[in-house]
């Protein structure tokens, strides 16, 4: 089944977008993409499916 | 002390052939006494089809070279009567450990699938593996059997005909010819055979050097594989230790591509960075250093008439994965059976064609095995080099990143999905022995399954009886029965799942040609025909 990418789920929407930035707090350039490798890996293995992880990353990609 | 690589296991002598008025043919000739022209020589001897072996040299290779033999290829060796021997000299390890930079992210233990005759793999210098394999030929040619290694025949030049192939070599009391009805090119990467034919070996993925050591040490140190990725002894690159029988260590320090080798080769650079990996207490002797280039890339037909290419002569992959000379050992095994069924007139030329399907097919899978490791180990961009930091800082303490390392995943035989051979199939019984697999190995008493089936056309019936021997076709099909009360545990999970018993028509090279809940006997007939080209 295709997932539904387009369906707000995100309870708090503004404290996540501020907890996001606030993980970039300080951090340098190359901090900061390194954060974000490392979170899409975790965010990746908590999925887990991979049908799932090639509809984001199409998604993603399209912008 | 005289080393194994010194000593002359074939040397020249004068042969017959040199003195005939007219060039002797021969049924098969193979170019190159490496791993792979000796296994595929030892295959077509014990199936009396007589097999002569050209080689420059006389001795076994220099140095360690391959030296990681999977456990397909020690299934196979059995087979050609030698496993045994690689196995006892072989090193099996389990513990594994992995770097990034200066800190050790993780340790791991192999653990291998249970209920198999043999290991995951072995480590052994190359030398041994070539040293075993003539001594197998030697054990051959006292039974009686038709086989030669001629040392000192180097081949200069090929002239393809359409029934045979002229051979003319070259050796210290000159040059002869001779004809080869098939002519079997194991003559390594830089294959002068496919030189001489002017044949192509394109697709150039990946190109990379390595500093290849073998260093005996001089007090214990631990049987444990240990890879470096971006290690401060050598910034950007990889470096691999892995252990070897004799006290012998195997490094690989990964150099890129733009490098001065005679100057990396040099031992005053190369043991200060050998002190700055293994530490500067540890004491060593330097046994051989080498500098070893791949490509990774294929022949886009391993066969070209008469003359067919197996092993690195046909295709070349990154040392990740040790998928070299054991996909060589799977091509020698993959064409043996065919070979001597053509010769025999009992199948059609084209029965060849599947060499070429099911070992094309083998090569892609491993060129991109392989690159897959290359891509991780060196990062071709900033954003890769970036995730595959990412990786590697997590794995340290998250294990769910650790399947994402890749140094390198060890070859496993290829299945030929696909294949025009695969006959019908049974899709309720266990995926992994499906038309097209490997036979899996699994215990039987004290027995084990893959020794029951040997190298003939068999029919195993699981849980159920089968005839001993069925003539069909102008060959003998080996019947083989496990009632249902000698199945073992793992039999069942590979080989029947849910069901009570099956039927699995096998190939020579244990390959699974087709299987069936219950069979009759024209689909055995049809199957049969299928896998032998017909």
């Amino acid at each position: 089944m295709t997932p539904d990418l387009t369906a707000p789920k995100l309870e708090t929407p503004d404290a996540f977008y501020a907890d996001l930035l606030a993980a970039h707090e300080g951090l340098t350039k190359a901090e900061s993409d390194a954060c974000n490798a490392r979170l899409i890996l975790l965010m990746a293995n908590h999925i887990a499916d991979n049908e799932v992880l090639r509809e984001l990353l199409d998604a993603a990609k399209r912008r | 002390m005289t080393k194994l690589f010194e000593v002359p296991l074939y040397p020249y002598r004068h042969s017959p052939d040199q003195d005939a008025p007219a060039p002797v043919r021969h049924p098969v000739v193979i170019i190159g006494a490496g791993p792979v022209g000796l296994a595929m020589a030892i295959d077509l001897a014990q199936a009396d089809v007589p097999v002569l072996v050209l080689d420059d040299n006389d001795k076994v290779s220099v140095g360690s070279r391959a030296i990681c033999f999977a456990k397909r290829s020690l299934e196979i060796f059995d087979r050609l009567g030698c496993g045994d021997q690689m196995v006892e000299k072989g090193v099996v390890w389990n513990l594994g450990k992995v770097y990034f930079g200066d800190r050790q992210v993780y340790n791991f233990d192999l653990l291998p699938e249970a209920g198999h005759k043999r290991p995951a793999f072995i480590n052994l210098q190359q030398y041994y593996c070539e040293l075993y394999l003539v001594e197998r030929i030697r054990a051959l040619q006292a039974e009686g059997k038709p086989v030669e290694i001629r040392g000192g025949n180097r081949v200069e030049n090929l002239h393809q005909y359409d029934d045979h192939t002229l051979v003319t070599i070259e050796t210290a009391e000159g040059a002869y010819n001779l004809e080869a009805d098939w002519l079997i090119a194991c003559d390594g990467a830089n294959s002068p055979a496919r030189r001489m034919l002017d044949l192509d070996f394109v697709g150039r993925v990946f190109e990379d050097n390595f500093l290849i050591a073998d260093v005996v040490m001089k007090a214990d140190f631990p049987t444990e594989r240990w890879f470096w990725f971006d290690p401060p002894f050598n910034k950007d690159q990889s470096a691999l230790l892995h252990k070897q029988p004799d006290g012998v260590w195997r490094i690989d320090l990964q150099l890129g591509w733009d490098i001065d080798k005679e100057k990396e080769k040099k031992p005053e650079n190369v043991i200060p960075r050998l002190k700055q990996m293994l530490g500067e207490e540890v004491e060593f002797d330097l046994e051989w250093v080498s500098i070893y280039t791949f490509q990774c890339r294929r022949m886009e037909q391993f066969r070209h008439g008469r003359v067919v290419f197996a092993g690195d002569s046909a295709h070349q992959v990154s040392p990740f994965g040790a998928r070299g000379a054991n996909s060589g050992f799977q091509d020698a095994d993959n064409l043996g059976w065919k070979l001597k069924l053509v010769l025999d007139g009992k199948a059609p030329e084209t029965l060849l064609d599947s060499y070429t399907f099911e070992r094309e097919h083998g090569a892609d899978e491993n060129i991109l095995q392989s690159s897959r490791s290359t891509d991780f180990i060196t990062p071709k961009s900033e954003m890769s080099r970036i995730f595959r930091d990412a990786v590697l800082d997590l794995s340290e303490h998250y294990e769910f990143a650790r399947p994402l390392v890749n140094s390198g995943r060890l070859s496993v035989p290829c299945v030929y999905d696909g294949s025009p051979l695969n006959g019908p199939d049974a899709e309720t019984l266990p995926n992994r022995t499906r038309p097209g697999s490997p036979a899996v190995d699994a215990p039987m008493g004290d027995d084990w399954l893959l020794q029951r089936l040997g190298g003939s056309f068999t029919l195993l019936g699981i849980g159920a009886n089968v005839p001993e021997e069925i003539e069909m076709g102008g060959i003998v099909v080996k019947g083989v029965s496990i009632p249902g009360d000698a199945v073992s545990m793992e039999l069942k999970e590979r080989y029947l799942g849910t069901s009570g018993k099956a039927f699995y028509l096998i190939r020579p090279d244990q390959h699974i040609a087709a299987r069936w809940l219950d069979y009759a006997e024209e689909e055995l007939v049809a199957a049969l025909k299928t896998a032998m080209g017909w």
